[in-house]
């Protein structure tokens, strides 16, 4: 679809199951993914919907329990992720791609120091240790701590939650990677540091050059910060595209639903999801027609038969409901 | 032991005996019952099993080595080790019933009072609770044993005292939480008295926790029997206790191996089988204290 | 941390205080009487009268407890009954010995069970974890005078690898450390066992915390990440419990002690209960209490003090 040289991130039917007692977690099914060069991409889905799971595929960070399938493919600058040897991963690891997760405040070791902790990701660079702790410094200093060097010999419990957020930002950015991927990184802050750390990021990948995938719950911090978006429901892509045409031209029911609930959202910058009323299915004994069927207001006869596919709404536009097909 | 546990959980449980299934699917679990089954048969038939009379002396075949006559050999008086160790184990685990019986049902009444009662006497029992941790109980058993001398009686007196505290605390937390729940507070308007509340509401509540410490503190109650009896400050002979036996080995080790084997062979059976069995009883029985294995 | 430390400390020596009056009190408590037990069926009353006197049981009980416990302060332990000696010299004379027992049985335990205990993590649900797992209950459960017994038997008497009974040859290091090699297993084999089982459960807990998985998300080596990153934190609890341990192993050391004819605390008390020498076993109760106490006290302080969460916040 894309040329390699302008996508740094192909995700390609990827599916990933959790083996549990209670049985297997069907938790992605069949995910397909692009992040072009220099963009920004953001995923957004009710909570237990499978973005971690996703990005956390990305990375082969899954928990010990998770089987990838056969069939699925992470291609990143044009080399599979899933296929590489532990030493490539570990390569790649922080070098290339680099990731700030939700929560700050266990994000960051309690026991070593900030300065330890940031030249520890350096230690591929051939430099001394001066200079690692040189390049820490600017790099906090970039990320708006002040008095950076002193506070390299700190620990992470002498830091603001927001503060902390910034030093991981720092962190991921440290190694100058292709692609920066952030797990909902404001959830666990207020709203005004939101807003500080939504702009510091998108400011710094513009600078370094890197693409972003971004993961939030909030539709106004997508729109606000996204080039495409993809939305998803209980392990599916349901619709993706570029962002302006997705938010004013949304085909899948589930996406209208959730720009409808609450008109006021992007003024608000709601924290969380308006409620749908049903609830997601089981994981573990999925529907057989659309995966939205149940809770789908617009259902119809080939709903509840067979699931639908992918269907093109325009060249930067798709989303997976029989009538988009059926339009 | 087995049967009380059985009985008095099984009442709580919906599926009757499910815990007892789950129990028997775990193979350390299983391997525990067994070896605790095979210490309790042997002590209670010991009369029976016996092959000798564990206080007849045979002064030509002293200190013998295994044989058909005397399965694990003779000791320096030319007693069948056997026979001793058969009845040893009367004596271990009569010590271990008793004591921890009595610390379980002492233990439960000052829990109880510490949670329910004033708070002055709540800190004065945890003071005391906490202080009596404070003690190595080997040296705590030394200073008792000084004064009073060696028996079966002081050894149980020590053991109560230093076990006590912790079924008082299980019992103190649960009284305290159970204290404010709703339902005690409408049955104390409705006049029930204090004892019939904490016995009815508390007790059920609290068996499973108290269960399976007891049955965690069951080897170390037999170790500290057989450790002073070792040190010739626990049971008097001629009773036979499995620490006297490993004393008489101790004596003799250089001249045979075989009674110090055979004085340590049951203490290991009985310890092992407790331990696995009171370890795989608390996975079963309370999953949140499941140590991650 | 220096608030801390105070606090920590005054709390040590109330619950010593306490566990001594309920030792007293106990023994009080119990029917029996000291000076008969001590003296022999065949002492006459004055005799006794005079032993009481001497040992200051004639008081009230308040006030035995008190002159007992202010004597203690002034280092006055009593004398033997019989040399007439300070306790307090004996025990100094003996507590060394224990010391370096407990020393090498916390060895052992540090040696084998930490990397036990790592190594159980790391690879967790492995045949060799579950092995570990067994192993190290199996020697939590067995009596240490059973191991002692049974390693004096293998290794000294019948295969005569090491010294059998003593202490070794008072200038001779290496001959004293090859003599502490069997004592220190018997006393330290259980702790092997504690410490495996704590090293992994906390351990495996540390590993499944958000900042190790941003660890491996920057690429840095399973090796930094286990013993470094992980074990930094994981390793905290543990020595917390080491003086725990400590002080378990110096009121253990008694069956090592008469099993390897060691001298130490624990044969001097068990020696004086066999002679009724009432305040030598008293002496040697204070002072493992104290022990116990203060190796719990200074390793809570140097787990705070390793820990930087605590000690800027203290
Ligand atoms: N290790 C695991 N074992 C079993 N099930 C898992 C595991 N990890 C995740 N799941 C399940 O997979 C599904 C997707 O989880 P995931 O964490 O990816 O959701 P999410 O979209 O990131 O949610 P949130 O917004 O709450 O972070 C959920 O149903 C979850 O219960
Ligand atoms: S396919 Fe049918 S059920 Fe599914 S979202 Fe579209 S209309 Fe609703
Ligand atoms: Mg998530």
């Amino acid at each position: 679809m894309n040329d390699r040289h302008d996508t740094v991130l192909e995700v390609r039917d990827l599916s990933v199951d959790f083996l549990t007692g209670r049985g297997t977690v069907r938790a992605l099914r069949h995910v397909d993914l692009t992040v072009p060069d220099n963009r920004i991409v953001g995923i957004v889905g009710e909570s237990g919907c499978g973005k971690s799971t996703l990005i956390n595929s990305v990375l082969r960070l899954l928990a010990a329990n998770a089987v990838v399938t056969e069939s699925s493919s992470v291609v990143f600058k044009g080399r599979d992720v899933l296929a590489m040897s532990p030493a490539d991963l570990r390569g790649i690891r922080g070098q290339e791609i680099s990731m700030v997760f939700q929560d700050p405040m266990t994000a960051l070791n309690p026991v070593i120091s900030i300065g330890t902790q940031m030249t520890d990701i350096l230690y591929r660079l051939d430099m001394s240790m001066a200079d690692k702790r040189r390049l820490a410094t600017d790099m906090l200093g970039q990320v708006g701590i002040p008095d950076p060097a002193q506070r390299l010999a700190d620990y992470p419990h002498q830091f603001s939650g927001g503060m902390r957020q910034r030093i991981c930002i720092a962190m991921a950015l440290m190694m100058n990677p292709g692609l920066l991927i952030a797990d909902e990184p404001t959830t666990a802050l207020d709203v005004t540091l939101e807003a500080q750390i939504i702009h510091l990021m998108k400011d710094l990948c513009a600078r370094f050059g890197c693409s972003m995938l971004f993961v939030s719950h909030n539709l106004g911090l997508i729109a606000e910060l996204c080039d495409e978006v993809v939305v998803m429901y209980a392990g599916e892509v349901v619709e993706q595209g570029e962002v302006h045409d997705l938010f004013h031209r949304a085909q899948h029911p589930y996406t209208r639903m959730l720009l409808d609930c609450d008109p006021a959202r992007i003024a608000e910058k709601r924290r969380d999801l308006p409620t749908i009323s049903g609830s997601v299915p089981d994981l573990i004994d999925l529907p057989r027609g659309c995966i939205f069927a149940p809770r789908c207001p617009e259902r119809y006869a080939p709903c509840s038969d067979s699931a639908p596919s992918t269907y093109d709404v325009n060249a930067v536009h798709q989303a997976r409901c029989f009538q988009v097909r059926d339009a | 032991m087995a049967d009380t546990i059985s009985s008095d959980v099984a009442i709580r449980r919906e599926p009757r005996f499910a815990w007892f299934r789950q129990l028997l699917r775990d193979p350390l679990g299983c391997f525990g019952l067994v070896l605790v089954l095979l210490i309790i048969f042997s002590a209670i038939g010991a009369d029976i099993i016996a092959p000798h009379d564990y206080k007849a002396l045979d002064v030509k075949s002293r200190l013998a080595g295994p044989s058909w006559d005397h399965l694990l050999g003779t000791d320096n008086l030319g007693r069948d080790t056997f026979s001793r160790i058969l009845h040893g184990g009367q004596i271990a685990l009569y010590v271990a019933l008793v004591s921890v019986g009595s610390s379980l049902l002492l233990g439960l009444v000052l829990g109880m009072l510490a949670g329910y009662g004033p708070s002055w006497l709540d800190n004065l029992l945890m003071w005391f609770f906490d202080s009596v941790r404070a003690f190595p109980v080997i040296m705590f058993a030394l200073a008792v044993i000084t004064v009073v001398g060696p028996s079966l009686e002081t050894i149980i007196f020590v053991v109560i005292v230093t076990t006590t505290p912790g079924y008082a605390r299980i019992a103190r937390a649960s009284t305290l939480a159970t204290k404010s729940t709703e339902f005690i507070l409408a049955e104390r308007a409705l006049g029930a008295g204090v004892p019939r509340i904490m016995f009815s509401h508390l007790v059920p509540n609290i068996v499973q926790p108290l269960l399976i410490l007891a049955s965690m503190d069951i080897p170390v109650v037999i170790t500290i029997e057989a450790g002073l009896s070792f040190l010739g400050l626990g049971v008097k002979p001629p009773t036979p206790s499995w620490g006297s036996i490993l004393n008489d080995g101790y004596g003799f080790i250089r001249n045979t191996p075989w009674l110090v084997i055979a004085g340590g062979i049951p203490l290991i059976i009985t310890t092992l089988g407790f331990t696995f069995l009171g370890e795989a009883l608390r996975d079963v029985l309370d999953p949140k204290l499941k140590k991650d294995r | 941390m220096l608030f801390y430390t105070i606090k920590r400390f005054g709390l040590a020596i109330l619950i010593v205080c306490l566990a001594m009056l309920m030792l007293l009190s106990a023994i009080h408590l119990v029917p029996g009487d000291p000076a008969g037990i001590a003296l022999g069926p065949r002492a006459t009353p004055e005799m006794r009268a005079e032993f009481r006197a001497l040992m200051g049981m004639d008081q009230p009980f308040f006030v035995q407890y008190f002159r007992f416990l202010g004597n203690v302060v002034t280092g006055d332990l009593g004398v033997d009954v019989w040399s007439r000696r300070p306790v307090s010299t004996m025990i100094g004379e003996q507590l060394p010995h224990t010391i370096a027992l407990a020393m090498a049985g916390l060895g052992w335990a540090i040696v084998l069970g930490i990397p036990m205990g790592c190594y159980s993590a790391v690879h967790r649900n492995s045949v060799l974890d579950k092995l570990t797992g067994v192993l190290s209950v199996g020697c939590i459960a067995i009596p240490s005078f059973i191991v002692g017994l049974y390693a004096l038997l293998l290794f000294a008497v019948e295969l005569k690898i090491f010294p059998e009974i003593g202490a070794g040859d008072a200038g001779d290091i290496e001959d004293q450390l090859v003599h502490l090699v069997l004592p220190g297993l018997a006393v330290g084999l259980g702790w092997v066992g504690y410490l495996a089982r704590f090293v992994r459960t906390s351990m495996l807990e540390v590993m499944g915390e958000n900042h190790i998985r941003m660890a491996r998300a920057y690429g840095l080596s399973n090796r930094r990440i286990t013993y470094v990153y992980a074990l930094k934190l994981a390793i905290l609890p543990t020595v917390a419990l080491l003086g725990v341990g400590v002080g378990s192993l110096i009121s253990g050391a008694v069956f090592a002690e008469i099993i390897f004819a060691r001298p130490g605390i624990g044969k001097m008390v068990v020696d004086a209960v066999n002679t009724r020498n009432y305040p030598i076993v008293m002496g040697g109760v204070l002072v493992t209490t104290m022990l116990f106490a203060l190796s719990t006290l200074i390793s809570d302080l140097i787990a705070a003090w390793l820990d930087p969460r605590i000690r800027q916040g203290l």
